[in-house]
């Protein structure tokens, strides 16, 4: 019935403005506000002007996959593949790479273009085998990316025996890992131009508007007139895509290909989101509040750091950061349908 | 009166911050009676019986049982005071069997263990005493939604029962469910049961009703006697203002045939022949499970057709996916507005962006914001949905609304075909002749118009030709004059006996 929640909005008070940020926004902003209040108390490195770069700096690669992660959610998935991808496309591009190098020793730029060609077309396949799965033969998102990720991180230390791939060519390091275009790291300028194109994407563009209609409720997307297993195979295709780019950067970051890379990026990429006020049950969620989401689980790590908590301490508090968000995703979700 | 009644309320009311949903009712009902609930969507009867349910707590006022006043805190409450209430929404789980639901929570033990055979044999005995025939060892997946209304009644007769509440329980019951109910009603009245009854489905009152209780705005109009009123008057109350015809005339001009179906089969399909014509309403009457709905959605690509042939004007569109069919000016509006209709979610205003942007404002890469703004506004007040419900979370509007907002969806792709499933299935008098009038303006401006529907007066009275369905196959076309409810209801089982 609509009578019950017709709130007379009459008088302002704060509780009612919090709960309005927090049924648009979701509970990122909490758990900033209370980050940064903690951490700035526990050590006096945490809010500086370098610190905070540093910060910004690091979060690009969790930044990149959680878009990606964004959209499978919004379509009312999950990726649990992506850190398998970026170890893939790791893998990949660096092998490509080394083994293009002794051909054409003077075309170094062709050489790290193809080994970036062939570390996205590896994502792409392992995506669309992803989004066949969900779209076409209806296996639930988790089985369908948990399978794919074992699959396909077999395959990358297959590939290398599990030893990392170096002699990477320098520029490629040079430029992509650590190069910087107007005093900005070029890995952060990557990334801006990411979540540009994203949120254009998201918000202007008809396909990702398909997404949105797709995750609130398939059916009825259905009978709006929207090709729903196409739009959940092209969201599996993106992600896996951004996960690709993710692991290409990283590689050129750390100079190697490395299988063993991104392993804790499915998690992270999922609390960022859930974090960032999307939805686990799908059609809800923006661009710009998971880049924040994002950037929320760098500064937490980065806080801990700093505070000499233990790594394996970060992984308990980690884990259970993602649990307490989803308990508010599902408080705030309450609060949108309106109790009764 | 010599004897207390059953249950009264006095003075009951329910606020909710900003609002009144129920104002100072006085109710009461007597043992061996049928108290109807009649009111509109919104008019306070959900929150009546969720008081009387134990489900809220009323805000002022009070109930008597029997003369004593009581509280009742929780549903189990009630329960156990023998006032028990079938919901809309069942509460049985459907991958268990039918005793297991039964006996959910009180299940008889030997020991530690569940004494399967007892509680097996006690559910058998629970369902045929109230001359229900389902088999206890059945899932209640398994069931149609009659048979598992049946069971959910079955769990109210554990303890005493006195009272006993139904929500719509006609909704999605075909006719003949209908009466087996209605026999039921009337066994369980002469036991000296008291029985609140919630409907739309006014026909249905002078069968099993003493009293109608008339709500509109959260407050009580008035406590009839069956008997002494008529159908119209009941309107008259409910919606406040005469109702002169809740259908409309609509003028038939039929035009050429724009679809046509040949020998459609498809899963409980045998053989359809079907020819839809511009400029009128074709009505589709049957049973549930007699094929109405489902050819239609074979034919839009929601179900595998299995053989035959669907053409629109020559063109062969036999097995194109939804959104193909949707792009060759086909439109399906569900029968399920919650599941397959809306994404509750989100508001009406974004369910119909999704729409326009697929439909009539879209093409390109790019969302035509501006076109799109313009078009949604003409379309939500073509459709009568009131600014404030728009940018309302759907999940919060009422059956009438949401449907509004589905009609407003259909309206998002200029199409030349439009198929409504149970248009007006869960909604009020007042919104039913609206939708009705939006889809006579539809033939009028020479669409071609098709409506499926359970509810037979509605059938009869906005079609221009009928096509009877059962057991998978046409069992009867009828025109003007001929479509009439006796000649309807002789062809619903026409062919169901020679069929498999």
């Amino acid at each position: 019935m609509e009578t019950s929640s017709t709130s007379s909005g009459s008088a302002f008070s704060p509780l009612k403005l919090l709960r309005a940020v927090f049924i648009r926004v979701g509970v990122l902003p909490f758990f900033l506000a209370t980050a940064l209040v903690i951490f700035s108390l526990m050590s006096q490195a945490f809010l500086t002007t370098n610190n905070l770069i540093n910060v910004g700096r690091q979060s690009v690669y969790l930044v990149l996959v959680s878009m990606g992660q964004m959209l499978v959610l919004i379509s009312g998935g999950f990726d649990l593949s992506v850190g398998m991808v970026i170890a893939l496309s790791s893998v990949v591009t660096a092998m490509t790479m080394v083994a293009l190098m002794p051909m054409f020793p003077e075309a170094v730029w062709m050489v790290i273009l193809i080994g970036a060609l062939a570390g996205f077309l590896v994502a792409a396949m392992v995506g669309a085998l992803n989004g066949i799965g969900v779209a076409i033969f209806g296996v639930s998102p988790f089985i369908m990316t948990l399978g794919v990720a074992s699959a396909g991180a077999g395959l990358a230390l297959f590939l290398t025996g599990g030893v990392p791939v170096s002699n990477l060519p320098t520029v490629f390091g040079d430029t992509f890992g650590f190069g910087r275009i107007l005093n900005t790291p070029v890995p952060v300028i990557i990334a801006a131009i990411v979540a540009v194109l994203m949120w254009v994407y998201m918000s202007r563009m008809r396909p990702g508007a398909q997404i949105y209609a797709v995750g609130g409720n398939l059916k009825a997307a259905n009978l709006s007139g929207i090709d729903t297993r196409r739009t959940l195979i092209r969201v599996y295709v993106m992600c896996a895509l951004m996960a690709g780019l993710t692991g290409i950067l990283l590689t050129a970051r750390v100079e190697t290909g490395d299988a063993n890379m991104g392993s804790s990026m499915a998690l992270e990429s999922i609390a960022a989101c859930v974090i960032a006020g999307v939805s686990l049950r799908g059609g809800i969620g923006r661009v710009e509040n998971v880049v924040l989401g994002g950037i929320f689980i760098i500064l937490v790590q980065n806080g801990m750091n700093l505070a000499q908590i233990s790594s394996y301490m970060q992984m308990v508090l980690l884990g259970l950061l993602l649990i307490l968000a989803v308990i508010f995703d599902q408080i705030r979700y309450r609060m949108i349908m309106g109790q009764r | 009166m010599a004897q207390p009644p059953l249950i009264s309320t006095r003075a009951l009311s329910k606020s909710y911050p900003g609002v009144k949903a129920l104002d100072s009712v006085d109710f009461d009902l007597r043992a061996g009676e049928v108290h109807v609930l009649f009111g509109e969507n919104g008019a306070g009867k959900s929150t009546l019986i969720s008081l009387l349910a134990g489900a809220n707590v009323p805000t002022s006022g009070e109930i008597r049982l029997r003369g004593d006043v009581v509280a009742l805190n929780s549903v189990s409450d009630a329960q156990e005071l023998g006032i028990y209430t079938v919901f809309q929404e069942f509460s049985l789980i459907p991958t268990m069997t039918v005793a297991e639901n039964i006996f959910l929570g009180r299940e008889p033990r030997i020991g530690p263990f569940i004494d399967h055979l007892k509680m097996r044999r006690e559910a058998g005995r629970l369902l045929s005493e109230r001359g229900f025939d389902i088999d206890p060892t059945l899932t209640v997946a398994q069931l149609t939604r009659a048979q598992q209304q049946m069971v959910e009644i079955a769990k109210a007769f554990h303890g005493d029962l006195s009272v006993l509440i139904l929500d719509e329980p006609t909704a999605s019951l075909s006719d003949k469910e209908v009466d087996n109910l209605f026999d039921f009603i009337l066994r369980m009245k002469a036991d000296g049961l008291g029985i609140i009854y919630i409907s739309h489905r006014i026909n249905e009152f002078a069968r099993i009703a003493e009293r109608v209780t008339v709500l509109r705005d959260g407050a009580k109009i008035d406590t009839v006697e069956m008997a002494a009123t008529t159908d119209a008057a009941l309107i008259e109350m409910m919606v406040g203002r005469a109702i002169a015809d809740i259908y409309p005339t609509i003028a038939h001009n039929p035009g050429d045939v724009v679809l046509s179906m040949e020998n459609l089969h498809a899963w409980g399909v045998h053989g359809v022949n079907l020819e839809i014509r511009r400029g009128e309403v074709l009505g589709v009457a049957g049973l549930v499970g007699s094929g109405k709905s489902r050819m239609f959605r074979a034919m839009m690509g929601l179900l595998p057709i299995q053989a035959g042939r669907v053409s629109l004007q020559g063109r062969d569109l036999t097995g194109l996916s939804t959104p193909q069919m949707m792009a060759a000016g086909l439109y399906y509006l569900t029968s399920d507005r919650k599941h397959e209709g809306l994404c509750l979610a989100a508001s009406a205003t974004e369910n119909v962006s999704t729409d326009l942007m697929m439909g009539s404002c879209g093409n390109g890469l790019f969302i035509a914001n501006g076109r799109i703004r313009q078009e949604r506004a003409r379309i939500f007040d073509h459709v009568e949905l009131p600014e404030r419900y728009r940018h309302k979370v759907t999940a919060q509007l009422s059956g009438g609304n949401q449907q509004k907002a589905l009609f407003a969806k259909s309206f998002s792709h200029g199409s030349e075909i439009y198929i409504f499933d149970e248009p007006t299935v869960g909604v009020d008098m007042g919104t039913r002749a609206a939708l009705y009038r939006l889809i006579g303006e539809l033939a009028e401006a020479g669409k071609a118009v098709v409506v499926i529907s359970s509810d037979l007066p509605e059938v009869m009275n906005i079609a221009h030709r009928l096509v009877v369905m059962a057991g998978g196959r046409v069992s009867a076309e009828l025109q003007g004059d001929q479509i009439e409810e006796s000649a309807i209801l002789g062809h619903f089982f026409s062919e169901t006996g020679t069929m498999e």
